[in-house]
């Protein structure tokens, strides 16, 4: 145990993440060229990173990471990522001084406050917006394939990838792994954590290469129009890390069911622990089936897609006419009642697609969900804090948090009763470690808490800037960022976006949704005086 | 058949004093008194020596022997005296251990260590205890022909339905057989017209339905059968597999045990028991529980006299009945008079197990009954036996006195023996053998 946190370790890996951060940038720059369009967005923030990247190497010669160094070094990666990533956004909207013109002035992104907003949205998955128009008239394709990108490299998590392919992170990997993986604790299925974190992002992987090409077959065959190769990558790029930015306006009800339909099951995948994945690909595919919270998670979309699409069928779900303050076409409305009311597949297929959206906090939409009763958006709130499996790239408090803490409960009531008993929690037959209970607690208490704070806060600010918010739009835009979900209802909701918040307003949930990624201990621990003394 | 046994504490002793008569029996150990007190007590040849060396197993006539027993209180001394015995010579080797976990590497191979057979103390006291759960007033359950006969021992007591009554007219199951009546330590074969006494005790052979049936005959008023209510006192090994093995059964048990650790442990080992940390004579914490509603009360304490006290603690709170752990063989018949319903000596179990494995003959299976007064003995009919071909009251008068056929099962089927049955070769019968009589009959069936 060291006495003091060795913060320039912490940086130095920093920097090491941050120069290889040129490397996915690559990417944009080739769609640029592709297309045709300005290549400075990249390749000035490919030098950026890389100057700041090797000034930061210099800091410290062998690292050496603790579990304190771990969480400082997450947790700063998290935000330096952001602050570089917001680069080709700002550059894109000013351009740069005697070099180059904007491309896109009236991008809404040229505000520093949406660009950081818009960046750390990408890379924690979040998939809430501050673009003012999503349209290839007002941002170029690589710049939206930048915004893509940032949630496929955050899905699987930046620093796993970093302790899949650099040697340097071979010891203390686990450590740092531990303090960015979603869920309690990790499983290492290998014994060297670069293998693990290597099948992990190769499961990724090959799932985004796995939509893509389902995705472009579709339109290939005719199937889906609008899904062409930009848009199949797009989309694969943004289903599997549970981001939800789709380069259209209208999210996926710009395409047709059966694109809809193929984006569930990856949905649903995306929402599940990548570790079973590895184990049904080295031969225990019963593995999957006999995991506990994989069973809980299908039952409870299963349960919540049922009543939702029940409601939607007879018509209860759906508003005939605009609530008061919203300006709604009733065109639209009425299209939508049309579509899905007496109708079976549309009102399975929209309730699945939005509470399996929600619930692995991808925030795609098929439908514009603000036209729904609000019992039915109540159920929808309710799902933003279910949250996707434990070693998922899904956001919220996670499926297998609720479930160690409804039978801790439960054995709480029994204990009442019987003081004497010695109950072990068990999930899957095991019995769970009681500090992991105390732990699932703490996170989940301190969640709720910065949950219903961060509401009044919001509230409070929105009412400042004379932004007329209903309490529930207050709860969803906090629910939505914290959980990383992305759209909430309202103002916020799915076609909607955040950019009418004030600055601090959204530098504040730039703040809850680096929170939400990290699942809230690791940064709360980097202000405590504990922490950084010995 | 020359047999050397490692280990002349109460386990080894007891098997010496089984096999003597029947065999070339040596028994080494350690501690020169104890030697040579069994040179005078037994009719074997006790050495003095450490049984894990080669010398003394030598000197002990390993290249002779037929069958190596490592009885020892200690179960690495016994894995290593069979491997040494494997080492210099080619005889049967069996070893006693009580951790489990040797057991089940043996499992996996059955010739692990260089043991032969393994018996293990801790999972068979406790698989002895089970048995008599589900069965009121029995004392001792032993299964045979693979679960499809089973022996039973009952005690009469003064208030049950079957007492004063004949045995024809408490015989009231088609394939049940009235065994032995055991009275006063001397064992009767029981004609129709004898009575049953209060204080008896009755061993019947018959398919488990009609042993169950009986059991629930002789005392009405508890209940039988999946229901009951059993609480563990005791996370020993034993407390533990009685817990294990009730729950593979469908039983949700309570144990209870005082360690906080040990609790814990337990508690994630069983996931079908209600674990408690407390004291279990804390009256109290006793009668908050409901403890005294309890159907059965297994006390698996490490000590025979806590043991004793928990069990009579137990039955005055109205448990219906107590089976305890005994370790000191001796104390048993003492605290089943005291008020003990059960008592189970793990060494006893262990011995018995031993012997009936050395038990030469074709039986199969052998329970025994006061440690030696009697034997059931399970076996296949060949073409050469007595029983073989004719009528069961024929083949019987061609046997001594003392010899009851208590069932037959031909195809994994149950046959009521009856006067006129004729048993075939390939049959499986369980025959009850007086103690006396056992040298005389085992070779002829």
């Amino acid at each position: 145990m060291k006495l003091r946190v060795d913060y320039k370790a912490s940086l130095r890996l920093v920097g090491t993440v941050l120069k290889y951060l040129a490397v996915p940038l690559c990417f944009p720059l080739v769609v640029a060229l592709y297309y045709g369009e300005s290549v400075l967005p990249f390749v000035l923030t490919m030098a950026v990173t890389v100057l700041v990247g090797m000034g930061l190497e210099r800091l410290a010669e062998e690292p050496d990471i603790g579990a304190r160094e771990g969480f400082l070094m997450v947790a700063t990666t998290w935000f330096a990522v952001t602050l570089v990533g917001a680069i080709p956004f700002l550059i894109e909207a000013h351009g740069v001084p005697f070099v180059a013109p904007a491309v896109h002035p009236e991008s809404t992104l040229g505000n520093p406050a949406n660009a950081l907003f818009e960046t750390m949205s990408g890379f924690t998955t979040t998939g809430a917006t501050v673009l003012g128009d999503i349209s290839f008239e007002t941002h170029t394709r690589s710049i939206m394939m930048w915004r893509q990108l940032t949630q496929w490299l955050g899905g699987m998590g930046i620093v796993v990838l970093a302790v899949a392919i650099l040697p340097e992170l071979s010891v203390g990997g686990a450590q740092l792994m531990d303090a960015e993986a979603p869920g309690p604790g990790i499983e290492k299925l290998t014994p060297r954590i670069a293998e693990t974190a290597r099948a992990l992002w190769g499961a990724y992987l090959g799932l985004t290469v796995l939509e893509i090409v389902l995705l472009y077959g579709l339109h290939v065959t005719g199937n889906a129009p609008n899904m062409d190769v930009y848009n199949a990558i797009a989309h694969g790029l943004t289903t599997m890390p549970t981001g939800g930015f789709s380069p259209e306006a209208r999210s996926i009800e710009a395409f047709s069911a059966a694109a809809q339909w193929v984006i569930i099951p990856f949905m649903i995948a995306a929402g599940t622990n990548f570790a079973l994945f590895w184990h049904v690909l080295t031969g225990e595919p019963k593995r999957l089936f006999r995991d506990t919270e994989f069973k809980s998670y299908l039952g409870i979309i299963g349960v919540i897609s049922a009543i939702l699409a029940a409601v939607l069928f007879v018509g209860d779900g759906l508003v005939s006419v605009a609530p008061v303050g919203e300006t709604y076409d009733q065109f639209y409305l009425e299209t939508v009642r049309t579509a899905i009311i007496g109708n079976v597949e549309p009102s399975l297929r929209q309730s699945l697609f939005q509470v399996v959206s929600i619930i692995t906090t991808t925030g795609y939409a098929s439908t514009d969900f603000n036209a729904w009763s609000s019992t039915a958006q109540y159920v929808l709130l309710f799902a933003m804090f279910i949250g996707g499996s434990a070693g998922s790239t899904g956001g919220a408090i996670k499926i297998v948090r609720w479930y160690v803490i409804l039978k801790s409960l439960r054995r709480e009531l029994f204990t009442t009763a019987h003081p004497e008993a010695i109950r072990p929690v068990r999930l899957a037959g095991r019995a769970v470690d009681e500090r992991a209970i105390r732990g699932i607690y703490a996170f989940t208490l301190l969640y709720l808490v910065m949950f219903f704070i961060s509401t009044g806060l919001l509230h409070l600010d929105a009412a400042r800037i004379d932004l007329n918010l209903s309490v529930l739009e207050s709860m969803s835009a906090v629910a939505a960022t914290l959980g990383n979900v992305g759209p909430g209802f309202g103002v916020v909701g799915p076609m909607g976006s955040y950019l009418d918040f004030s600055n601090s307003s959204k530098l504040y949930m730039v703040l809850l949704m680096w929170m939400g990624r990290l699942e809230i201990l690791p940064v709360f621990v980097l202000f405590t005086p504990e922490y950084w003394r010995r | 058949m020359r047999v050397i046994i490692v280990g002349a504490g109460q386990v080894g002793s007891s098997i010496a004093a089984d096999l003597d008569s029947t065999h070339e029996v040596v028994i080494v150990d350690c501690d020169p008194e104890r030697v040579d007190e069994l040179n005078y007590s037994l009719d074997v040849l006790a050495i003095h020596g450490d049984g894990t060396s080669v010398d003394t197993l030598q000197e002990a006539g390993i290249e002779r022997a037929d069958m190596v027993i490592a009885s020892t209180d200690d179960d690495e001394t016994n894995i290593v005296v069979c491997a040494t015995a494997k080492a210099v010579s080619s005889a049967f080797t069996i070893a006693r251990v009580k951790n489990t976990e040797y057991l089940r590497t043996w499992q996996h191979s059955e010739k692990a260590f260089g043991i032969d057979f393994m018996v293990c103390t801790n999972l068979l006291a406790a698989e002895s205890i089970v048995r008599v759960v589900g069965l009121p007033a029995a004392r001792d359950v032993d299964p045979f022909a693979g679960g499809q006969v089973q022996m039973a021992e009952f005690e009469v007591e003064d208030e049950s339905p079957v007492a004063n009554q004949t045995v024809s007219e408490a015989d009231r199951f088609d394939s049940l057989t009235f065994a032995a009546i055991l009275r006063e330590g001397a064992v009767t074969i029981p004609r129709g017209d004898t009575v049953i006494r209060p204080g008896d005790r009755v061993v019947v052979i018959g398919s488990p339905q009609s042993v169950q049936g009986f059991a629930t005959t002789l005392s009405p008023d508890e209940s039988a059968g999946t229901a009951e209510e059993v609480v563990i006192v005791g996370g020993s090994e034993i407390g533990y597999h009685v817990a294990r093995l009730l729950e593979e059964r469908g039983f949700k048990p309570r144990l209870l045990e005082q360690d906080p650790d040990r609790a814990r442990e337990l508690a994630e080992q069983l996931p079908g028991t209600i674990v408690m940390e407390s004291d279990a004579t804390d009256i109290d914490f006793l009668e908050r529980e409901y403890i005294g509603d309890a159907d059965m009360l297994v006390s698996a304490l490490d000590s025979d006299e806590k043991n004793l006290l928990v069990s009579l603690l137990a039955a005055r709170l109205g448990v219906e009945r107590t089976v305890a752990v005994i370790d000191t063989t001796p104390y048993v018949d003492l605290f089943e008079a005291v008020g003990v319903d059960v008592g189970v000596s793990p060494r006893e179990v262990v011995a018995e197990e031993i012997t009936r494995f050395t038990r030469e003959g074709g039986a199969e299976n052998v329970a025994l009954i006061e440690s030696d007064k009697a034997e059931v003995l399970e076996i296949e009919v060949d073409e050469n036996s007595t029983l073989a071909g004719k009528p069961i009251r024929e083949s019987v008068a061609a046997l001594p006195e003392g010899v009851v056929i208590g069932a037959i099962t031909r195809r994994r089927e149950f046959i009521t023996p009856r006067g006129n049955t004729v048993i075939e070769p390939g049959d499986h019968v369980v025959v009850f053998v007086d103690g006396s009589v056992v040298g005389d009959v085992a070779p002829k069936l």
